[in-house]
């Protein structure tokens, strides 16, 4: 009895996978995954096509100039929306979180628009912006925003106070006191926050490539879907995916660059 | 008259629900130059408040507080302040927190960083100066913290409670090593504790406060020689006044 319980592993280091491990892990989920894959198609689930003809047709749509032409269409959408949503995320949560006023003149519009889907907003964006990329990237654009201000807000909200103060003993002035204390704090929060906004701004993609778009991944697989085209919407749901999930590991890894300073994790 | 501090009929209130919440009555204290005051009381007596106070970051509702004779107007460097939750910043090196208050000075970058060493070494956390306070021990943060505090020279020092999350060794390495840079240095220290032995030990004068509301309930003075060491703390004048101040910590008459 005394052993059994000697020799069970400690319950810390299960919890924390070596890398390496993981990695052989991750792997094995994807192969595994294309398995099954592979085997719904050819035990023949209607229309249901295999991964061999999807990596056939990415190759075509590579070869032909379309997946790239889409692929950096889609991006530079995404990419601009995003940039722009997070960079007046950030000023926009500072000045809601720093100042009660400037936070009880937005909150009311924050609120509201979150609550509404960004599809519903393209009819009035095209109608508003014609059809060209203003309306798409406008869509992203507030996805990304409103998703990452309440974060950032949140964070500057949530500044300890005795580190406030403690500078404010040392002789900060209100300005040193934003900069170098409030702006660090609530970093993680904002980096989450970009990491929410990242993630609605790809929702919003294809949402926003339903306006009268001329190419990017959205686009193409609404046509794939007119003409019956399997694969080709396959391939731009892993592409989408891909970029996705590439993006966001980019922001992980400069959070870990950032906000390694947390006590925990 | 020379006092450092002067607290002269400062009272404090806070606006609760049900009314206001006196949390502080007319405290009179005045603490002398170069003094070291330790104050002790029951929880929720005000020591927290009244140190906020004379710190600068609030204010008091009546009665006023001197600092060199002239009336306290916001927070300076002129007072450093360690409270108990630490108050590093957690993204900060020991080496930068320490130079945090520094940066804020008219000096040249050479003397920052000559300061700077000199306070991490004076606490003891010269190995660790590059190490960020999320690898330090309690121990070793609350040093820190002092280490910052006392790199921007400050006359007066205020402490809340400062060693009250340390387990007893550390406490006593921590007590003996601020009063000898007490000793050479010879700051003004207000010193809040809930360890009637730490105030004993480390004061020349303990203040015990009284609650509801929060007052000066008496001032006991500790006629023991410095520097303090195991002798004192097991002689018997240091248990007589111990228990002096234990009994009026504890068996305060109940406010009239
Ligand atoms: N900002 C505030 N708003 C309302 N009440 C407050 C505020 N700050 C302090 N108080 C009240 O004032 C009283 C004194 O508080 P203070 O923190 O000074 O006590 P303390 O003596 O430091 O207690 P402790 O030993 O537990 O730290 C308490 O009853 C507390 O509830
Ligand atoms: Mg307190």
């Amino acid at each position: 009895m005394t052993a059994a319980i000697m020799s069970e592993p400690p319950a810390a280091p299960r919890r924390r996978a070596r890398p390496g491990r993981t990695l052989v892990l991750n792997v094995t989920a994807v192969i595994a995954g294309l398995a099954v894959w592979t085997g719904l198609s050819v035990s023949g689930i209607q229309g249901l096509t295999g991964p061999i003809e999807v990596v056939g047709r990415a190759a075509e749509l590579v070869a032909d100039g379309t997946l790239p032409t889409d692929i950096l269409a889609s991006l530079r959408r995404v990419f601009t929306g995003f940039v722009l949503g997070t960079a007046l995320a950030v000023p926009v949560g500072f000045l809601m979180g720093w100042y009660a006023t400037a936070r009880a003149l937005i909150e009311p519009y924050v609120q509201f628009f979150r609550t509404i889907p960004p599809l519903a907003i393209i009819p009035l964006a095209i109608l508003l912006m014609g059809i060209g990329e203003t309306p798409k990237v406008f869509v992203i654009f507030l996805a990304a925003f409103l998703s990452s201000v309440v974060s950032t807000f949140q964070g500057v909200l949530d500044v300890d106070r005795t580190l406030i103060n403690a500078a404010r003993v040392l002789g900060a002035s209100d300005r040193t006191i934003f900069l170098k204390v409030v702006v660090p704090a609530s970093t993680p929060f904002i980096i989450v926050g970009m990491r929410i906004g990242l993630g609605a701004a790809w929702g919003t993609l294809v949402a926003a490539e339903l306006i009268a778009a001329q190419e990017g991944l959205g686009y193409r697989m609404q046509q794939a879907q007119l003409y019956y085209d399997l694969p080709t919407i396959f391939v731009g749901l892993i592409s989408i995916g891909v970029l996705g999930l590439a993006m966001d590991r980019l922001l992980l890894l400069a959070e870990r660059r950032l906000t390694g300073w947390q006590e925990r994790r | 008259m020379n006092a450092k501090i002067s607290f002269q009929g400062v009272s404090k209130s806070f606006p609760l629900k049900s009314g206001d919440f006196l949390a502080l009555d007319r405290v009179d204290l005045d603490i002398a130059d170069r003094e070291f005051v330790t104050v002790v009381g029951p929880s929720g007596c005000g020591k927290s408040t009244l140190m906020s106070m004379a710190a600068g970051l609030e204010e008091p509702g009546t009665g006023q507080i001197l600092l060199d004779g002239a009336p306290v107007s916001g927070p300076g460097p002129d007072r450093g302040v360690i409270f108990q939750q630490y108050a590093l910043f957690p993204w900060l090196s020991v080496r930068k927190n320490v130079e945090f208050g520094l940066r804020l000075q008219p000096i040249s970058a050479e003397e920052r960083r000559r300061r700077a060493q000199h306070a991490i070494d004076l606490v003891g956390l010269t190995d660790f100066a590059d190490a960020l306070p999320k690898t330090l021990s309690g121990g070793m943060k609350q040093r820190c913290a002092i280490a910052r505090a006392y790199a921007v020279g400050p006359q007066v020092l205020l402490m809340d409670e400062p060693f009250g999350a340390l387990d007893a060794l550390t406490r006593v390495q921590l007590q003996d090593q601020l009063l000898d840079t007490w000793s050479r240095e010879r700051r003004t220290v207000m010193f809040i504790t809930h360890d009637v032995d730490e105030a004993v030990y480390l004061a020349n004068r303990v203040v015990v406060m009284a609650a509801r509301p929060g007052r000066v309930h008496r001032v006991i003075e500790v006629d023991l020689p410095y520097p303090r060491t195991e002798e004192v703390r097991l002689s018997p004048e240091f248990a007589r006044i111990r228990n002096e101040v234990w009994h009026s910590v504890y068996h305060q008459a109940p406010a009239a």
